[in-house]
């Protein structure tokens, strides 16, 4: 797992990582530590999955994708795991995910879909049952209508 | 966050080459601007002043390391609620009400109320939905993930 180092050096670049020619540098400098030791400790943190990716999260109503919908698929469960790859490989889908079926909910694949407006979320919508095919039982999506509470997922300094 | 479109003009084709790039994963070394330079065939520099104007456009939410909180010992869950319609202010109260509500969003459909539960704890899943449960008289179905697929959002470039 990972310890009170790898824990400060991870509350500290929560906010986002330095933007200098060298960041790991910048953040080991920050806590007293050394550059190597920063990198070392990422690489390591990554392979173990608990850092899933250093990279942008893109902001979709700024580009352009004032739309979206979270599309919901009941998919064949021996085949859920390959079509759900190649659905999350959509350059308009953001997330996908396979989650249980529920008491009057057949859906085992969510994908939330991106786009300009709704005609384009309901046309990307289309391609995601051409490549589910047969294998896709029933379908749904669901448009929101309103944020009801919206706060940014913070990692505790405490751990 | 912003949440209207940028107008068309205010990113050029290598801003967004670079918000694809960027999604892509980040090299681990001392000099990792200069890297991603060098493969787009841009300058350190120019890298750097380009993605500190994205996040000041708000093209960008945030640049960094994202973090597995299954992997740091917590847990997420998506739930879902069917909301009577006079009753939906009121639920929605007393949901909002509890810290682990992360968001939450009303959704056209018969399941109308859809929020993500945020714990330190796994077993602070079910007993938050619990408490909502006991609180509002519904039942609050859970979606955990089994599994997820990412690749990333691309623009146009």
């Amino acid at each position: 797992m990972i310890d009170e180092t790898d824990k400060r050096i991870l509350s500290a670049t929560q906010g986002g990582l330095p933007l200098v020619p060298a960041p790991f540098a910048e953040v080991a400098g920050w806590l007293g530590l050394q550059e190597d030791e920063v990198i070392t400790r990422f690489e390591r943190m990554m392979k173990d999955g608990i850092v899933r990716r250093i990279a942008i999260a893109p902001n979709h109503y700024a580009l352009g994708m004032v739309a979206n919908g979270m599309s919901v698929w009941d998919v064949d469960d021996a085949q859920a795991e390959t079509l759900g790859e190649k659905v999350g490989a959509l350059e308009f889908v953001s997330h996908s995910y396979l989650r249980p079926r529920a008491e009057g909910w057949p859906y085992n694949l969510f994908a939330m879909i991106h786009g300009s407006d709704r005609d384009a979320v309901e046309a990307h919508r289309g391609e995601i049952a051409a490549i589910l095919g047969e294998a896709c039982r029933a379908r749904d999506i669901l448009y929101s209508t309103r944020i009801l509470k919206k706060t940014g997922m913070r990692f505790r300094k405490e751990g | 966050m912003r949440r209207t479109p940028l107008p068309p003009d205010a990113l050029d084709e290598t801003d967004r080459k670079l918000i694809n790039r960027l999604q892509d994963g980040f090299p681990l070394t001392s000099h990792p601007f200069a890297g991603i330079a060098q493969e787009m065939g841009l300058e350190e520099a120019d890298v750097l002043t380009r993605i500190a104007n994205l996040r000041e456009l708000g093209a960008i939410t945030r640049f960094g390391p994202f973090i597995d909180a299954a992997a740091m010992g917590g847990a997420f869950c998506l739930c879902a609620m069917e909301v009577p319609e006079d009753r939906f202010e009121e639920v929605m109260t007393l949901v909002n009400a509890h810290a682990e509500v992360a968001h939450n969003y009303e959704r056209v459909h018969r399941l109308n109320m859809w929020f993500v539960l945020a714990c330190d704890r796994p077993e602070g899943i079910d007993e938050t939905a619990d408490r909502i449960e006991a609180e509002t008289g519904l039942t609050v179905l859970r979606f955990p993930k089994l599994k997820e697929f990412f690749i990333g959002f691309r623009v146009t470039a």
